[in-house]
């Protein structure tokens, strides 16, 4: 059995143009220690896949169906006050923006305490000593000096290594983390990677990275799945994926990226995203394929194995470089 | 030379945002201004277009000095001149018409009448690939790729000498990304205009530019030919920014000598003593504390670097110390 295991998950949400489908039917698991990326472009349902599973989407205008287990357990249908005690200690979450998630007006060290209070039941004492304790773990020079500051005497590399600090102090199963190092300059991405890195090689902590940034994924992921309207299109190890890219949409990603130009020039993908209003029986992708037949048009494609069983993509004409 | 920056300084109160900054551009020749948050880079451009006064130095536009003209005398030579900025969502008046926004300078500058100008915009538009139809929209009815062909075609429209992009395509998916690269390519070599393009992004910078000029705490640490600068990068950060930056091909990714630098970037209120870098530098020694090296060239190829570690006959190499 899977650590966590998503089951044909389907989020819409009620908007002022309608129901917008985000997430259209999703089914994914993930490993004890395994680092899974999840990928795809802007509105694609890669953070709100990501997102119920600590079911932290607006309630009120979310419409969720599916099966979200964590080691067996359903956690789609649990009352609030069970999911609180989940979310922050088996499940926690690091975001982009490092300043806004963090409460500006009280030290880091308290900010790590009261985790540890809430969920571990530490004495004052204890809980101060392990924060200095998580704060050296996530790499932060002199954590005895730093337990004391505000967030705003931390750089933002600084302020998002503490952040990972909270999420991963009560020890959980399952950090996920939406696009943690966008914000961060180049030079300090690479250490805070390291950190997601040795945390799973240390705790065993599994990790799911949403990201836009295929060099993060290259990087650090084990596994990846790639989401295009919705969906996931294409799932497999990551040597797999980059080595033999099979779904179409895939293969224009990567090679869209300004390293793979080719004489000057880069591939585009032509087109727009479809509307995430409406979801015609057919292929999501097929209006900007260039491999597209009219079967594409009729029915919309499932996930099937490839060349190896791990690799799965949806597409009726998958291949090479096309 | 389209633009020749000497010895350029600005501070904003305390803070020494440029500090002493040499740089040229010839005529349609694009030039990479490369740097992490923080190094000065937008602040370069944005005195380039006076937008912001400088504290000291000088500007030469076309050989004209540029430095202090009042904004009246400054008018005219903004048609030589324009900004494409990263954000375009909020650079574009909400008010206004695609027609009208795009139109705007030609009436601004006098140059043709309301009727006439409609005829300049709709060429255009063509020119940057927007449809015809897309002249009486407003920008919220754009998506973001369409918005900065919006900003293009607005900036090209007077035909510039130079122009300055300011991360024009930092905020835009990797798919819409690739197709405003290849038409600002085309754009440069069609209409020839010099371009100072302002990015934190390497490899942008690779595909785009002929020279680049890499900044940190307010100063170029190295500039020079594209190819050169990627095959042969000279000056320790140079070369941690370039092995920091992940590559999308997870065997080589996973094989690459890293350098991984320490610490934060320091303050620009109070850079360091001798060379800026010298507190992150893994190869720093004690002349570096306390001399600040000069942007010199000693194996005369076209390729300046400040540091003292680089001579005639040697080039350091920061991953040799790990």
């Amino acid at each position: 059995m899977s650590l966590l295991e998503i089951t044909d998950l389907t989020v819409d949400f009620d908007t002022e143009d309608g129901l917008v489908q985000a997430v259209r039917g999703i089914s994914l698991d993930l490993g004890e220690g395994e680092i899974l990326a999840l990928c795809g472009e802007s509105g694609c349902g890669k953070s709100v896949t990501a997102m119920s599973v600590p079911r932290l989407l607006p309630p009120d205008t979310t419409r969720l169906s599916g099966s979200v287990k964590l080691d067996g357990r359903e956690l789609t249908t649990l009352p609030e006050s069970r999911m609180r005690q989940i979310r922050g200690k088996d499940v926690s979450v690091v975001f982009q923006e490092p300043m806004t998630s963090l409460n500006p007006s009280f030290t880091v060290g308290y900010q790590i305490t009261e985790v540890l209070r809430r969920h571990e039941g530490l004495s004052r004492k204890a809980a101060g000593a392990r924060a200095v304790e998580l704060l050296e773990l996530v790499g932060i020079p002199l954590p005895a000096r730093r337990v004391k500051e505000y967030p705003h005497q931390l750089s933002g590399g600084m302020r998002q290594r503490v952040m990972i600090a909270i999420a991963v102090a009560c020890s959980p199963r399952v950090l996920i983390a939406d696009e943690p190092t966008t914000a961060l300059d180049v030079t300090i991405q690479a250490g805070v990677l390291d950190v997601f890195r040795d945390l799973r090689d240390r705790l065993g902590t599994a990790v799911i990275l949403i990201t836009h940034d295929l060099g993060v994924v290259a990087d650090i992921a084990d596994r990846a799945v790639v989401m295009y309207a919705g969906r996931a299109v294409e799932q497999a190890p990551v040597a797999e994926l980059f080595a033999r890219p099979r779904h179409p949409y895939t293969l224009g990603l990567m090679n869209a990226l300004p390293s793979a130009a080719v004489n000057g020039r880069l591939a585009e993908i032509p087109g727009m995203v479809p509307s995430p209003l409406t979801d015609p029986d057919e292929c999501a992708f097929q209006a900007r394929c260039g491999r597209a037949q009219p079967d594409c048009r009729l029915r919309r494609p499932t996930l099937e194995p490839q060349l190896l069983d791990a690799h799965l993509a949806a597409c009726f004409h998958p291949g090479g470089q096309s | 030379m389209i633009l020749e920056i000497d010895n350029l300084v600005k501070h904003y109160g305390q803070v020494r945002a440029v500090d002493g900054l040499s740089l040229s551009i010839g005529e349609g020749e694009v030039l990479g201004l490369v740097g992490e948050s923080g190094s000065g880079k937008s602040t370069v451009g944005k005195c380039v277009l006076r937008l912001t006064e400088p504290t000291s130095g000088g500007i030469r536009l076309d050989g004209r000095d540029i430095t202090h003209l009042s904004r009246r005398a400054m008018r005219p030579l903004r048609r030589d001149v324009h900004i494409v900025f990263q954000d375009p969502y909020s650079s574009l008046n909400p008010r206004f018409t695609i027609e009208q926004i795009v139109g705007e300078p030609l009436l601004h500058h006098g140059i043709a009448s309301r009727r006439a100008a409609g005829g300049r915009v709709a060429a255009m538009l063509e020119q940057v690939g927007l449809r015809p139809e897309m002249r009486s929209r407003f920008p919220h009815e754009l998506s973001g790729g369409q918005r900065q062909r919006v900003g293009l075609a607005r900036a090209l429209i007077l035909a510039p000498k130079l122009v300055v992009a300011d991360e024009p395509v930092s905020a835009l998916d990797v798919s819409v990304q690739a197709s405003v690269l290849n038409l600002i390519t085309d754009l440069q070599r069609e209409m020839g205009f010099s371009c100072l393009f302002i990015t934190h992004d390497l490899s942008v910078v690779e595909f785009l530019a002929d020279r680049i000029a890499v900044m940190y705490l307010g100063k170029i640490v190295e500039s020079g030919p594209t190819a050169q600068i990627f095959a042969e990068p000279r000056h320790p950060y140079t070369q941690a920014l370039l092995s920091a930056a992940p590559v999308a091909d997870p065997v080589r990714q996973r094989e690459r000598r890293r350098i991984v630098l320490g610490g934060d970037v320091p303050s620009p209120v109070d850079p360091p003593s001798g060379c800026r870098f010298h507190t992150r530098c893994p190869l720093a020694y004690d002349a570096c504390r306390t001399s600040e090296p000069a942007l010199t060239d000693p194996r005369t190829s076209g390729h300046p670097v400040a540091c003292h570690l680089v001579t005639a006959d040697h080039v350091p190499d920061a991953a040799a110390t790990r």
